[in-house]
């Protein structure tokens, strides 16, 4: 069952850090957002494999939406 | 003479910036990004370029469009402001190259100062003491150790192309440099472009005091005294007053006459700001801002003076109309800052529109603000939304009336710092004038 990885803030998409197969640990950071001059990680909530990236690199993402599918 | 500035900035500074050139009778530039179409800065100035997209890099960090608007608009000079391309050496280049008045220090003082470890060896050359530490950028781990021995444990790496407080990394025992030089290098690489970084000896509950300084063309530097500015939080100012509590008459002195000396060193132009480290043992340089600092006012406050005219004044070729001894603190200020930020989720960013503002009006107060009711706090730039500056007779004076503004703040719709300012401002070690620059971090403030 693939689980959602959300934003937790709204911000600009500043680095995808990972891509589908990677493998990772709870805390790692899936994605890297911008916002107010701020680099924000958004972290896998558990360990697993990245199925899926929605976004990319500069795209606005609002807090809540879907950023990548964890499996 | 000049007659028509540009300002190169958005929010509350381009706004201040504008007041200054009014003040003086000069017109007003104001750039603007597609995202600023409809802010408050834009509507005070006499006239207004859109300089393009949103994010910073394609509008109020793109010399080129700047310069382009500065032509289109037929001014004759350009004031950068604080953060953007106020430090950029290539952007004051690029000024002076298309025949304009860069309102500010030369290219060469901001290159100099912009690269932390010449700074401090210029400094260090004019008798500025200096934190202990690398003289150069090291080249690795191992020789990062080897200087970190030699002043002692705990140190602090940081970026020499850095500043801002941005990628440094702490280190408190020998084990932990190697992974410490690997965060700094990686930092700095993102942030700067450069992964050089310098060891210094890191300072324990010290205080950060800086010194407003400012020089002409025909050489003179006066020092407008201290701020002090230890309420920080990820290395940023959350707090600034003028004067600083309880300094000793002895570090006063060494202070200002250290930032003299260490100006007139670099034949520095305009105003510009030290900053510098102080503990039990004695005072350091840290940095210096070749700029108009965020928390100027407090300066202002206490001196009567206008910091912007005088800018004004500088950079079209006047001298510096006031001598050293003209300029005396009266009474206390105290700045706070307004961040969109949510300090109860260790301050990350709270973009959003700004649903409701009521801003206080009073004796002593002083509000400059880059937002209205209505304005859209976008994720593309500094979150700073207004600052609040309370004077008084005294250092009690301007507290109490800081505390009833700070309780008469009314800002819905983005989450603000306005909670722990209030919680600072009411805080017996913060009434006392007993801070440094942990405080937020170990948590002096919570609950």
């Amino acid at each position: 069952m693939a689980e959602e990885i959300k934003a937790h803030i709204t911000g600009v998409v500043f680095q995808v850090t990972t891509k589908p197969g990677d493998t990772v640990a709870a805390g790692d950071p899936v994605i890297v957002l911008e916002s107010m001059k701020m680099e924000i990680p958004v972290e896998a909530p558990r360990a697993g494999s990245v199925k899926e990236i929605r976004v990319r690199e500069g795209q606005t993402v609002q807090e809540g939406e879907t950023v990548a599918l964890l499996e | 003479m000049l007659r028509t500035v540009l300002v190169a900035n958005r929010g509350e500074i381009a706004r201040r910036i504008i007041r200054g050139c009014r003040a003086r009778g000069l017109a007003s530039v104001a750039v603007y990004s597609e995202a600023d179409r409809d802010a408050p800065h834009v509507t005070d100035a006499d006239r207004a370029v859109a300089i393009g997209p949103a994010p910073a890099r394609e509008s109020y960090l793109d010399i080129g469009r700047l310069i382009g608007a500065a032509r289109e608009s037929g001014a004759d000079a350009v004031h950068p402001g604080y953060g953007f391309l106020s430090e950029n050496w290539r952007f004051a280049a690029a000024c002076a190259e298309a025949g304009l008045t860069f309102i500010g220090p030369s290219p060469e003082a901001i290159r100099a100062m912009g690269d932390k470890t010449e700074a401090r060896r210029r400094m260090a050359a004019a008798g500025v003491p200096i934190v202990p530490g690398s003289p150069e950028p090291v080249a690795n781990a191992a020789a990062a150790e080897r200087f970190a021995a030699n002043v002692g444990y705990p140190v602090i790496l940081k970026a020499a192309a850095g500043g801002g407080g941005i990628g440094m990394a702490k280190a408190a025992t020998a084990s932990e440099l190697a992974p410490a030089w690997a965060t700094a290098t990686r930092r700095a690489q993102a942030a700067f472009g450069r992964a050089d970084v310098y060891v210094e000896r890191y300072v324990e509950q010290g205080r950060h005091i800086e010194v407003q300084v400012f020089g002409d063309a025909k050489g003179t530097v006066v020092h407008m005294h201290e701020r002090e500015c230890s309420i920080q939080r990820r290395h940023q100012k959350l707090v600034e007053e003028s004067p600083a509590p309880h300094l000793a008459p002895a570090i006063k002195r060494g202070l200002t006459e250290a930032a003299v000396a260490g100006a007139r060193a670099i034949g520095y132009v305009n105003a510009g700001t030290l900053e510098f480290l102080v503990d039990a043992q004695g005072f350091y340089f840290l940095e210096m801002n070749t700029r108009l600092q965020v928390e100027h006012p407090v300066t202002e406050q206490v001196t009567g003076l206008d910091l912007v005219v005088a800018q004004l004044d500088v950079a079209a070729g006047q001298p510096l109309p006031w001598s050293q001894d003209a300029i005396v603190q009266h009474g206390a200020a105290i700045e706070v800052r307004v961040y969109a930020e949510d300090p109860a989720r260790n301050f990350l960013p709270s973009p959003g529109t700004v649903s409701r503002l009521s801003l206080p009006h009073g004796d002593g107060l002083r509000l400059e603000s880059g937002v209205v009711e209505g304005s859209v706090v976008s994720v593309h730039y500094d979150p700073l939304l207004f600052k609040l500056i309370a004077t008084g007779a005294d250092r009690p004076e301007a507290l109490a009336r800081l505390a009833g503004a700070l309780d008469a703040c009314v800002v819905e719709g983005v989450k603000t710092t306005l909670p722990l300012l209030r919680c600072i401002v009411g805080h017996p070690e913060f009434r006392r004038g007993a801070v440094h620059t942990q405080m937020v971090e170990q948590g002096a403030f919570n609950g």
